[in-house]
């Protein structure tokens, strides 16, 4: 018991970074970081696997008009409900993230409202009215539009969703490497250069990685589906393309997230060492660094504990020399850095996952050349267990990007500190569990909900998709018009 | 650079944008709020889904109006915006709960079997608790908010007393209003018929209501006061509340005479009319007392960015949002489609 307490102070000490900030620990600074990291973090979850979903169900859906097999459209109606559940909860959650710039960090809006105002704006504008509208056609307009039609609100809305990761993506790039404005003498922010703002150096990798992001997280949820179904031996036909078009996924994508999350790191390394050398557990700057597998760094000790390391490893990653310097955490000083024990080790649980997936690729690639791919069990174990693998790693990773900036809110311009809205302790604790509680209820059912549908699984029996005018309801069967 | 700021006053189209987007916010999302609010009254199960069924395409798309609202005044004017959240932080905070649970509602209840009552419940109490926080922030705002410098320097509970509880109210039977006169257009038979006695049972509350905040808004404050009752301005200002009483009588002769669409667009005008007045006694202020649009307005580099790109695609919005509603005209009951 004693242990679990110590460990949890451990855990909120080094999240609130140097101990100085401790003071200050219950203060609205914290609580509102908290509550914005614990929003975000739920709202996340959805974007990850519906970015995704709705490109594959578009994919599906040109299937079925360009070859006429119906069990894509079988899969097709299975997934769309699916979709229906998380879009929901990703647009309340979303909802409430667009508030909380006003409600808890009222001055960083004040300040920084010249930038990423109309980068936000222009998400509303471009993305979340065509999804929100065209989402009412892709799942209620079965019977009323042509379905090539329907074809198009289904792409339709699969481009919302990557416009809309466009813009949140510029504006918090530009918050990780801030181009392209001025400080005024009243202390805001104005823009100079808007090119330069929305395309800042950072964002063209986080936009790729982040995307990629997501298409791997929607192809280990759906795969390990498919392979549910196969292990047992329920909807054979549907499991084995769900099973097979995810693989193709982790063969392919898997690969080139490794690729594009390299290039990520470097751009970072050049804009914001602090993160990287916290990503690395390095304390001292020194040529020739190793790259430390395992440890744990501690922030008041300033050195990492137990390091397991490969020699030189590290200076030859971000360098492409054995002897190029790294520069360590001690460059900065202390209030400077950012909490470096979770960035340490989230970065680890991302890059471990993401070694899971090109692995699950590669065992994937053999047992297809073997012609086992849909009859080995163990692998089917083995992709139901990696159904949360990329949730959890996309949590992991904006970990990194998030914590890693930290005592900054802007980089180098303004602090987290500075940032906080003039909102008294005691109305942020309460909201906060406001918020734990309502999304604890919202994601217990959600997932409940889901879980059905899954275990009902694909309805095969009457097809009704694509004959235009039947009147059978395509979404929800059953639901009957009321009878007076 | 060819900049718009030189030919065009982008504050003010700004201002009258972010004015619309509310305005288009309370009339949308207002009536699948007020379907909410009436829910659990309806007299059966089938009836509560053809209720659903009525709005269940729209309200993603209504909500959005809202999130362009407070979008837009973050861009536009990001003063008030970050005066107006931390003013209203428990009222923003509770709207959002609410929100949460009646749009998570529309799909789990569809999904439920035991539990759907759970469901019908937090639609119908999350749709209360959003649409009394939007009540409340008007009464809020018309009593002013308290600034110094650049920042929100009232107490936490400052939104919280019996005027802003009275306009709460007050918009809860506003939307039972639109909602009920939304589902006379929109369904027939049991449902229709119900929807047309709760119409007519609002309406009065409606004028009521209407009427104490029309009175007590010049009463409470000066400026109002000496806006509306001084000669000229009193010929052209007169006319608002009389259309508004013109209009509700309408509404009340069509509710007994079983038009079932022009009850709605009647609605829509007594909101119109409530909100052009609300419009001129606080004009020009964005934030009552304390902060007008112009002294809000953010940079002109930014407003101007983000105007060139709106007026472009808000006609485009607005073309594809009226192509929704029209694939879904007509009574609910002749096609389940959900
Ligand atoms: C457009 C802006 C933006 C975007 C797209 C994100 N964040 Fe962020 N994040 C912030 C803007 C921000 C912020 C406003 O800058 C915060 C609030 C307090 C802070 O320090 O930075 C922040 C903090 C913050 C923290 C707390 C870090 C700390 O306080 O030590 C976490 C864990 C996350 N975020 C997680 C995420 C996740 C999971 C995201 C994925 C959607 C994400 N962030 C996207
Ligand atoms: C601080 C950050 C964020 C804010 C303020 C925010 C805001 C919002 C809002 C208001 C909505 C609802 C839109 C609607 O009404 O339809 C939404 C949905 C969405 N957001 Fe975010 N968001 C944030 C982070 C992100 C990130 C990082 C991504 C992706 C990379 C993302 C992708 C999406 C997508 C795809 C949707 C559509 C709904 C869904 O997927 O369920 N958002 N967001
Ligand atoms: C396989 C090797 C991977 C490497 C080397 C890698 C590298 C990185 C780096 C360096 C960052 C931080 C960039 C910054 O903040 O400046 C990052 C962020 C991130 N990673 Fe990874 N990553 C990998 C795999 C994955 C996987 C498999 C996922 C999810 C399925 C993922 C999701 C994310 C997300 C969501 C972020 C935050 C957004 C961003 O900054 O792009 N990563 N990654």
């Amino acid at each position: 018991m004693h242990s679990i307490v110590l460990i949890l102070s451990t855990l909120v000490k080094s999240f609130s970074g140097d101990s100085q900030a401790m003071i200050e620990n219950l203060d609205s600074v914290l609580l509102s970081r908290i509550q914005f990291a614990f929003t975000l973090s739920f709202h996340i979850f959805f974007p990850a696997f519906t970015i995704g979903l709705a490109s594959w169900l578009a994919v599906l859906e040109w299937r079925l008009l360009a070859t006429g097999n119906t069990v894509y459209g079988v899969i097709y109606r299975m997934w769309v409900k699916i979709f229906a559940v998380t879009f929901g909860m990703g647009v309340v959650s979303g909802v409430v993230m667009s508030f909380q710039f006003g409600t808890n960090w009222s001055v960083f809006a004040d300040k920084a409202g010249n930038i990423l105002g109309p980068l936000l704006g222009y998400e509303v504008l471009t993305s979340f009215f065509l999804e929100a509208s065209f989402l009412g056609i892709m799942l209620f307009g079965w019977n009323r539009v042509d379905r090539r039609i329907h074809f198009a609100a289904t792409v339709i809305v699969a481009a919302g969703t990557l416009i809309s990761a466009f813009w949140i993506l510029s504006a918090n790039s530009w918050m990780q490497t801030p181009r392209g404005f001025r400080i005024g003498e009243n202390g805001l922010l104005y823009p100079t250069d808007w090119m330069q703002i929305v395309f800042n150096p950072s964002f063209p990798f986080r936009f790729v990685h982040m995307v990629t992001a997501a298409y791997l997280t929607t192809a280990f949820a759906a795969g390990g589906v498919g392979a549910f179904y196969l292990l047992r031996g329920r909807h054979v036909r549907e499991g084995r393309v769900i099973l097979g078009m995810a693989m193709i996924m982790a063969v392919f994508v898997a690969p080139l997230q490794l690729l594009f999350g390299d290039l990520h790191g470097l751009n970072t390394f050049s804009n914001q060492p602090a993160k990287v050398a916290a990503i690395e557990g390095l304390w001292e700057t020194r040529r020739g660094a190793p790259l430390i597998l395992f440890g744990w760094p501690d922030q008041a000790e300033e050195k990492t504990k137990y390091a397991v390391e490969i020699p030189k490893l590290s200076s030859l990653i971000l360098t492409h020399d054995f002897n190029g310097e790294v520069r360590g955490l001690k460059e900065w000083p202390k209030d400077q850095r950012p909490p470096v024990l979770w960035v340490f080790w989230s970065f680890r649980a991302m890059v471990g996952l993401g070694t899971l997936m090109i692995l699950t690729g590669l065992t994937a690639l053999v047992l297809y050349i073997r012609k086992r791919l849909f009859d080995v069990r163990w692998f089917q174990y083995w992709c139901m267990a990696m159904i949360p693998a990329g949730f959890a790693a996309v949590l992991a990773g904006w970990f990194v990007t998030e914590i890693g900036r930290q005592p900054y809110i802007i980089q180098g311009v303004m602090r987290t500190t500075e940032a906080v809205s003039p909102v008294k302790a005691l109305p942020i604790a309460i909201s906060l569990g406001a918020f734990i509680l309502t999304y604890a209820v919202v994601f217990g059912a959600g997932s409940y909900y889901i879980m059905k549908l899954i275990r009902k699984g694909p309805e095969t029996e009457a097809e009704v998709y694509g004959s235009h005018g039947v009147k059978e309801p395509p979404l929800i069967t059953g639901i009957v018009s009321e009878k007076e | 650079m060819f900049s718009l700021e030189s030919f065009l006053d982008v504050q003010l189209v700004w201002f009258a944008l972010i004015v619309t987007a509310l305005f288009l916010y309370v009339l949308l999302d207002g009536f699948d709020l007020g379907v909410g609010i009436l829910f659990p009254f309806a007299p059966s199960d089938e009836c509560r889904d053809r209720m659903m069924n009525s709005i269940a395409p729209f309200w993603d798309g209504n909500e959005t109006w809202l999130v362009l609202s407070g979008g837009g005044l973050f861009a536009a004017f990001p003063l008030a915006y970050a005066i107006l959240m931390p003013a209203l932080y428990m009222p923003v905070i509770l709207m959002l709960l609410g929100l949460i649970f009646r749009g998570v509602a529309f799909e789990f209840r569809f999904k439920a079997v035991k539990s759907r009552f759970i469901w019908d419940y937090a639609f119908h109490f999350g749709s209360i608790v959003a649409a009394f926080m939007q009540g409340v922030f008007l009464g809020a705002f018309v009593r002013g908010i308290h600034v110094e410098g650049r920042s929100f320097a009232g107490q936490p509970f400052d939104w919280l007393n019996a005027y802003s509880f009275m306009t709460g109210v007050a918009l809860l039977f506003g939307y039972a209003l639109l909602g009920s006169t939304w589902l006379m257009m929109k369904t027939d038979g049991i449902t229709g018929d119900w929807a047309r006695k709760c119409a007519s049972y609002v309406l009065g509350y409606v004028g009521v209501f209407m009427a104490i905040v029309s009175i007590s808004m010049p009463v409470m404050n000066e400026g109002v006061r000496e806006l509306w009752f001084t000669l000229p301005n009193f010929y052209y200002l007169v006319p608002v509340p009389i259309v508004t009483a013109a209009l509700i009588i309408l509404i009340w002769r069509d509710l007994h005479r079983g038009c079932e669409n022009r009850p709605f667009f009647f609605s829509i005008g007594v909101f119109l009319m409530g909100y052009l007045g609300l419009g001129i006694s606080l004009w020009p202020w964005l934030v009552p007392f304390a902060v007008t649009f112009r002294q809000a307005a953010a940079a002109a580099s930014s407003q101007s960015f983000l105007l060139v790109g709106t007026l472009v695609i808000l006609p485009v919005i607005l073309t594809y949002v009226g192509y929704c509603y029209y694939i879904f005209r007509g009574k609910v009951s002749h096609e389940g489609y959900y």
